[in-house]
C-alpha cells in the first residue's frame, strides 16, 4: 500500500538509480536462475524414481513415504535438533559473555580477540580431524588424564552412541564461538557511551544494563549472528564426515550426510532430493515467519 | 622452489605429447590404495606402460564409498578419465545405459574373451543388452575367515577350524586381552560381514533365495533368524575393536591384537605385505569353514566413451592387456586375489590362494550382492548394519524386520 502511493507520488521511481539497477542484473539472473530454478528443479524430482541420472517418471509421495520410514532419517532429523538447540543457545551466550568480557577495556584486547577468532580460520574438517584426535580415548584428552595419574577418568564421547552427537557440538562451539563473539563486540561497540553513563548515574548495576538496556540495543547484532549459525547448523556435514563418519553405527548421522549419501553412494536421486527438500522446508519454516516479522511487520515498529 | 619445480613438472607434461607422438596419456581411477593394492597397481601399470602407452595414476584414497561418487560424477559431468574401476554388476549399469560408457564388444570378440574368462557369470556381469562393457581384472570372494594363530596360541586354545568353533574360542581370547573379532566401523564392512554368514550359516540356496529371487518371507523366515543369531555373536565378538578401514582391522590381526576377521581376500596383500606367511602365521578359512562356496565379485574397468582418438585406442590396449596372462598372474599374486581367466599357471600362488582355485574349479560359486543388488538397496542394507553392529540394544529380531522390508522393497 505504501509502496503503491510512494510510486504514484514519483512517476520516475524505475528509472532511479538506474546504473545501480542495471549493475545488479546479474546478480538478480543468478538468484533467479541459480538459487530459485535449481529449488525447484530439486522439488520437481524430489517426485519421481530418478536414480543415478535424473529422469521425470513421477512417482508421487513415495520417495517422502520411504525418506521418513528410515530409521537413518529419524536418527539424523534427531541429531540435528539437538545440535541445532545447543549450537543456538551455547555460541550466542558464550561468544556474548566473551564479547562483554572483551568491552571492559582490557589490555591486550588485539590479541585475545585473535585468538579467540583462530579456530574459525579453520575449516570444519580440520577442525575435525583436530577434535577427532583429542577425543580418541588412545591418545587424547582420555589418555593425557590417565597419564596424569587419574587411571579410572573416562571420556569418549566419539564412541559413545548416547553422547556422539555432543562430542561433534564441542568441535563446532571451538569453531564458531570466536564469529560470534566478534560480531557481539562490534555491536557492543556500537552502543553510545552516553548510555553507560547514565545508566551508572541512575545506579543501575552493570549486568542490569546488559539484559535489559544493551541486549535490547543490539537486536539487529543478534539477528543476523543467529540467521549466520542458524544456517551454520542446518548444513553441518563435514564435521561430521571428519570426526566420525556418522558412526558409530548411524548415531551421529545428520540429514546432509543422508542426501549426499543417497545421491552419490546408493545412487538415488529421487530418495536425496526428497531429503534436501525436507531440509528447505525445515529452513523455511525457520527463517518465513522470522522475515515475515522482520521485513514485513517491522514497517509499523521502525 | 616447490612452485617452480610443480610448473616444470606441469610443463613436462605438456611438451611430452609433442614430443613422443605415440605414447598417450590415460588417467585410469581407482580405489586400490592400502599396501597390497597400490603394489598390485603398480604391476598394471607396468604392463600398460610396456605397450608403449602411458599409465596416469588416479588413486582415489578412502574406499569405493569415497571414489565412486567422485568417478561418477566425473563420467556424467563431462570431465571422463581413460578408464575406471567399480566392481562390476550394477553399480555402472546406469552409465551404461545413459551411453555414456564405451562398448566392448569388438575387443572381447577379437580376443575371444566369452573362451577365456572362467566362470562365465563375471563375463555376464559386464554384459548389458548383449554387448560388453568392462574388462574384468579379478574375482574377489568375501567368504573368507582370517585368523592369527599368535593370537590363539597366546589365549591358549587351538586355531578353530570354522565359525562354531571360533565362537566357542571367544571368551578364550578375550581374557587374553583379545578381542575376538576386529570389525571396521566403515558401513560396508560390516554389511558384507553379514552377507558372508548368510553363506556359511544357511548356505547357498537360501543366499540366493533372498538376493537372487529377493523372496521376503525367507528373508523374514527361520534361517535368517539363525544366521541373525550367528551375527548377534559376532557383534558380541567385535566390541572394542575401534578401528575404521578394513586394513586397519586386518593389521589387528596380524598383529594379534584380534583373533580374526571376516574380509575378502583382498585382505591376503595385507598378510603378504607384513611378511607374514599362510598356515604358520595365519590361518584362512573359505566359507568361515563351513559351507565351502565362493561368491565371484570382484573388480572391472569400464571405459567412459571418449571423442579422442588416440586415446579411445589407448583404451583397447589397455583392455587387451588388462587380460593377458601374464598380467593376470602378476596382478594377482599381488592383490590375493584370483585370476579371470582358467587357463593361467599361478605356480607361485599360496596356501590360501589354492583352496580358492580349487573351490573355483569345482564350481561352487554364487554371484555376490554387487551383482545382484542395486546400489540403493546396498546402501539400505548398510545402514541397518552399522547400526545393529554398533548398537547392542538392537535385538536380532527388530533387525530381522527390517533385513525383510529392505528385500521386499529390492529392484
Amino acid at each position: 500500500m505504501t509502496a503503491l502511493t510512494r510510486g504514484s507520488a514519483r512517476p520516475n521511481q524505475w528509472l532511479r538509480n538506474l546504473n545501480a539497477k542495471i549493475a545488479s542484473i546479474p546478480m538478480i539472473l543468478t538468484a533467479l536462475v541459480i538459487f530459485l530454478g535449481g529449488t525447484i528443479w530439486t522439488v520437481v524430482y524430489s517426485f519421481t524414481n530418478s536414480k543415478l541420472l535424473p529422469r521425470l517418471s513421477f512417482v508421487g509421495l513415495d520417495q517422502y513415504e520411504r525418506l521418513w520410514a528410515a530409521p537413518r532419517w529419524i536418527v539424523s532429523i534427531q541429531n540435528l535438533a539437538v545440535y541445532g538447540f545447543f549450537s543456538l543457545i551455547f555460541s550466542l551466550v558464550i561468544g556474548f559473555v566473551l564479547a562483554a568480557l572483551m568491552d571492559q577495556k582490557i589490555r591486550f584486547e588485539n590479541t585475545f580477540r585473535t585468538i579467540m577468532l583462530y579456530p574459525f580460520a579453520l575449516s570444519f574438517i580440520v577442525t575435525g580431524l583436530v577434535w577427532q584426535w583429542l577425543l580418541n580415548p588412545q591418545f587424547g584428552v582420555q589418555s593425557i588424564m590417565r597419564s596424569l595419574g587419574w587411571t579410572s577418568f573416562s571420556f569418549d564421547p566419539l564412541y559413545d552412541a548416547d553422547i556422539v552427537i555432543y562430542g561433534i557440538l564441542i568441535a563446532a562451539l571451538w569453531q564458531g564461538t570466536g564469529l560470534v563473539m566478534c560480531l557481539m563486540l562490534a555491536g557492543l561497540r556500537g552502543i553510545d557511551e552516553d548510555i553507560w553513563k547514565a545508566a551508572r548515574v541512575d545506579g543501575i548495576p552493570m549486568w542490569k544494563t546488559y539484559v535489559l538496556i544493551i541486549i535490547p540495543m543490539m537486536r539487529g547484532v543478534f539477528i543476523t549472528t543467529l540467521v549466520i549459525i542458524a544456517s551454520g547448523i542446518v548444513k553441518v556435514y563435514d564435521l561430521v564426515v571428519a570426526q566420525t563418519s556418522g558412526g558409530p553405527g548411524i548415531a551421529s548421522e545428520v540429514p546432509a550426510k543422508y542426501v549426499y549419501d543417497y545421491m552419490f553412494l546408493a545412487q538415488n536421486l529421487g530418495q536425496g532430493f526428497a531429503a534436501s527438500t525436507m531440509m528447505l522446508i525445515t529452513v523455511a519454516i525457520i527463517i518465513v515467519p522470522w522475515a515475515y516479522l522482520e521485513f514485513g511487520g517491522g514497517r509499523k515498529r521502525g | 622452489m616447490k612452485l617452480r619445480s610443480l610448473a616444470s613438472a606441469l610443463a613436462a607434461t605438456v611438451a611430452l605429447p609433442l614430443g613422443v607422438a605415440q605414447a598417450t596419456d590415460l588417467e585410469v581411477t581407482h580405489w586400490w590404495t592400502s599396501g597390497g593394492e597400490a603394489a598390485a597397481v603398480a604391476e598394471l601399470a607396468k604392463a600398460f606402460d610396456a605397450t608403449g602407452n602411458k599409465w596416469v595414476d588416479g588413486a582415489i584414497a578412502g574406499s569405493g564409498g569415497t571414489a565412486r561418487p567422485i568417478m561418477i560424477s566425473r563420467i556424467t559431468g563431462g570431465d571422463p578419465m581413460g578408464a575406471t574401476q567399480f566392481n562390476h554388476g550394477r553399480q555402472a549399469q546406469e552409465l551404461v545405459e545413459a551411453g555414456l560408457m564405451r562398448d566392448l564388444t569388438d575387443v572381447a570378440t577379437r580376443e575371444n574373451w566369452k573362451e577365456i574368462v572362467k566362470p562365465a557369470s563375471l563375463l555376464d556381469s559386464c554384459t548389458i543388452e548383449g554387448k560388453i562393457y568392462c574388462a574384468p581384472v579379478n574375482i574377489h570372494s568375501w567368504q573368507w575367515l582370517w585368523l592369527s594363530n599368535a593370537a590363539f596360541k597366546q589365549a591358549g586354545v587351538p586355531v578353530p577350524k570354522n565359525w562354531d568353533e571360533f565362537v566357542a574360542a571367544a571368551p578364550a581370547l578375550e581374557k587374553a586381552g583379545i578381542v575376538p573379532l576386529a570389525l571396521g566401523g566403515q558401513p560396508w564392512q560390516s554389511s558384507g560381514a553379514f552377507d558372508v554368514l548368510i553363506v556359511a550359516v544357511a548356505g547357498k540356496d537360501v543366499f540366493e533365495k533372498v538376493f537372487a529371487q529377493k523372496d521376503e518371507e525367507v528373508a523374514a523366515g527361520p534361517e535368517i533368524a539363525k544366521v541373525f543369531k550367528a551375527a548377534d555373536d559376532a557383534r558380541r565378538m567385535a566390541k572394542g575393536s575401534n578401528v575404521q578401514d578394513w586394513n586397519q582391522a586386518t593389521n589387528l590381526v596380524i598383529t594379534g591384537k584380534a583373533g580374526g576377521q571376516i574380509m575378502g581376500d583382498w585382505a591376503q596383500g595385507e598378510f603378504q605385505v607384513a611378511g607374514q606367511k599362510a598356515g604358520v602365521d595365519y590361518t584362512c578359512l573359505p566359507g568361515l569353514g563351513l559351507n565351502e562356496v565362493l561368491a565371484t565379485g570382484g573388480d572391472a574397468f569400464y571405459f567412459p566413451l571418449l571423442e579422442d582418438e588416440e586415446k579411445s585406442k589407448a583404451q583397447e590396449a589397455l583392455a587387451s592387456t588388462l587380460l593377458k596372462p601374464e598380467t593376470q598372474v602378476a596382478f594377482n599374486l599381488k592383490k590375493g586375489s584370483l585370476p579371470v581367466r582358467g587357463d593361467v599357471d599361478l605356480a607361485t600362488a599360496n596356501d590360501c590362494m589354492r583352496k580358492g582355485l580349487d573351490i573355483l574349479a569345482k564350481g561352487s560359486v554364487i554371484q555376490w550382492t554387487d551383482q545382484l543388488l542395486s546400489p540403493d538397496s546396498q546402501k539400505q542394507k548398510e545402514d541397518l548394519f552399522s547400526e545393529f553392529f554398533a548398537n547392542p540394544s538392537m535385538t536380532p529380531e527388530d533387525a530381522q524386520k527390517r533385513f525383510a522390508d529392505i528385500i521386499a522393497a529390492a529392484d
